[in-house]
């Protein structure tokens, strides 16, 4: 087919343009999953450590909204950063930033509700012990954070491939403009629907190496830190 | 630092402990005075972790109250304990040991040598660097021990700590425990082996469905047993 050879050809010379997609995806996806997990982790944590009323509601909603549609946070966020929206005043609205801001809306209960199981399951394996250990409540949190680390790698991946797949949130707040708020996903949809099929295969397959190579390393890492601390 | 009261002696005053609707422990009321170990017997389900974990301090009573050197609420700084199954942190065998360490404000500086020092003497010095759960059961056991003894207790509690070791291991850890005693440290201890508690008890406490059956000095208890549970369980029958 044609099509994928001159798919091929802008992937392997770099055609530039396809290149500033690919890099904005990129910023895009990790900043938002790296804000996700700094809101995300702790949020997890707390939840799987303190006990008040209603904390069964709260994991019941937190675990519905890892599954929120794209399109429907896409809408939430664009009706907020709006110009009569309460955040208008921010000005973000079809700029990377928004983007960022509704794809950690997106992450965000994925993580802190993976962490709240890996941490609530490392909790009652460590509780006696570390009461026995005289740990305060700091001390615990650390301590099952950082042993718990490398599942939590897993929760981050499962953001980390959540963002970069999603079309529905960044299209509506970013609005694809050309050269500024267009990255892999919003311009396949583009370019398919134009007809630009080489365009779009390229974008793709770019897509997917990232996706591998990132799980790839994750895993890798995982397994290595797992040989190491068991 | 070291608190300058003791925790001895722990007092339980007629202690019920209940998960929902099972007694697990019922009306107890003892006293765990300094000197030598206290066994505790009594056949698997007496109540015998249960009672250890609420000498400890991980589990309130439902009823009665516990006193450790005639206070309530007293965080177990000088206490420690090895649980019958003990949880290993996701680290080396020697970080687990740091990690007991670090949360007994021991100065870094001394850690390594506490380290090297009590690998040692539950010897586990080759494993050090060992991932935790990559142990066998019996070293976990060991490294658990050690654990324990890193918080340098003034009482430390042990559950079936020999429960699954070979007669070698096993002698290993009795002859700590000895050492141990003869340090000053209290020692509390489950066994649900005969044998072990004539080899170390200075006194005997008999559990059964959740009740102290008789306390008494090791030599009377086997000598001159006064109930029909501590007759049966010492003839080796079984005791249901
Ligand atoms: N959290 C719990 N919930 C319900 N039953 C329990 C719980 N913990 C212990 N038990 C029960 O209490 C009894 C005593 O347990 P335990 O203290 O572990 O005895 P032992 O150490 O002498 O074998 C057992 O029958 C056990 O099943
Ligand atoms: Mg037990």
């Amino acid at each position: 087919m044609p099509g994928d050879v001159s798919a091929l050809q802008l992937v392997l010379t770099g055609d530039p343009a396809l290149l500033a997609i690919v890099r904005l995806s990129l910023i895009v996806s990790l900043s938002a999953v790296v804000l996700a997990a700094l809101i995300g982790i702790p949020f997890g944590a707390a939840l799987a450590l303190i006990q008040f009323p209603g904390r069964q509601a709260v994991i019941v909603v937190l675990n519905a909204l890892m599954g929120l549609p794209p399109v429907v946070v896409g809408l939430a966020v664009f009706l907020a950063l709006s110009r009569a929206g309460p955040l208008g005043s921010w000005g973000l609205l079809f700029t990377p930033k928004a983007m960022i801001i509704a794809q950690t809306v997106l992450v965000a209960p994925i993580i802190a509700a993976l962490t709240r199981q890996t941490i609530e399951d490392l909790w009652l394996e460590y509780r006696d012990e570390l009461t026995a250990m005289n740990v305060g409540p700091v001390g615990r949190v650390a301590t099952l954070i950082w042993d718990a680390r490398f599942s939590l790698v897993t929760a981050l991946l499962a953001g980390f491939g959540r963002a970069a797949a999603e079309v529905g949130a960044i299209i509506i707040v970013g609005g694809n403009i050309d050269g500024f708020t267009r990255t892999m996903t919003t311009a396949i949809a583009l370019e398919t629907s134009k007809g630009d099929l080489p365009l779009a295969v390229g974008l793709g397959m770019v897509l997917i190496v990232i996706v591998i190579a990132v799980n790839a390393l994750a895993w890798t890492a995982r397994r290595a830190g797992e040989r190491m601390a068991g | 630092m070291r608190a300058p009261t003791s925790d001895l002696p722990i007092r339980f005053e007629n202690v019920t402990v209940a998960a929902g609707a099972v007694t697990i422990l019922d009306g107890i009321s003892l006293t765990l005075n300094p000197g030598t170990p206290t066994i505790l017997i009594g056949p698997n389900g007496s109540g015998k972790s249960t009672l250890l974990r609420t000498a400890m301090g991980l589990v309130r009573p439902s009823q009665g109250r516990v006193t450790w050197g005639g206070r309530e609420d007293v965080p177990p700084t000088r206490r420690a304990i090895v649980l019958q199954r003990p949880a290993m942190l996701r680290r080396s065998a020697s970080a687990n040991i740091r990690y007991a360490l670090r949360a007994s404000d021991v100065a870094r500086t001394e850690q390594q040598s506490r380290i090297d020092e009590l690998l040692a003497l539950v010897g586990l010095g080759q494993l050090a660097d060992r991932p935790a759960r990559r142990l066998s059961g019996g070293e976990q056991q060991r490294l658990a021990l050690a654990r324990a003894l890193a918080r340098d207790p003034a009482i430390l509690f042990l559950d079936e700590p020999t429960a699954s070791l070979d007669p070698a291991a096993t002698k290993a850890i009795e002859d700590i425990v000895h050492a141990v005693s003869q340090r000053g440290i209290k020692i509390v201890m489950a066994t649900h082996d005969l044998g072990e508690a004539r080899r170390l008890a200075g006194d005997i406490v008999m559990l059964h469905r959740g009740r102290v059956i008789e306390t008494g000095p090791a030599a009377a208890f086997f000598n001159t047993p006064q109930t029909g549970e501590a007759r049966t369980f010492i003839a080796g029958e079984l005791l249901v």
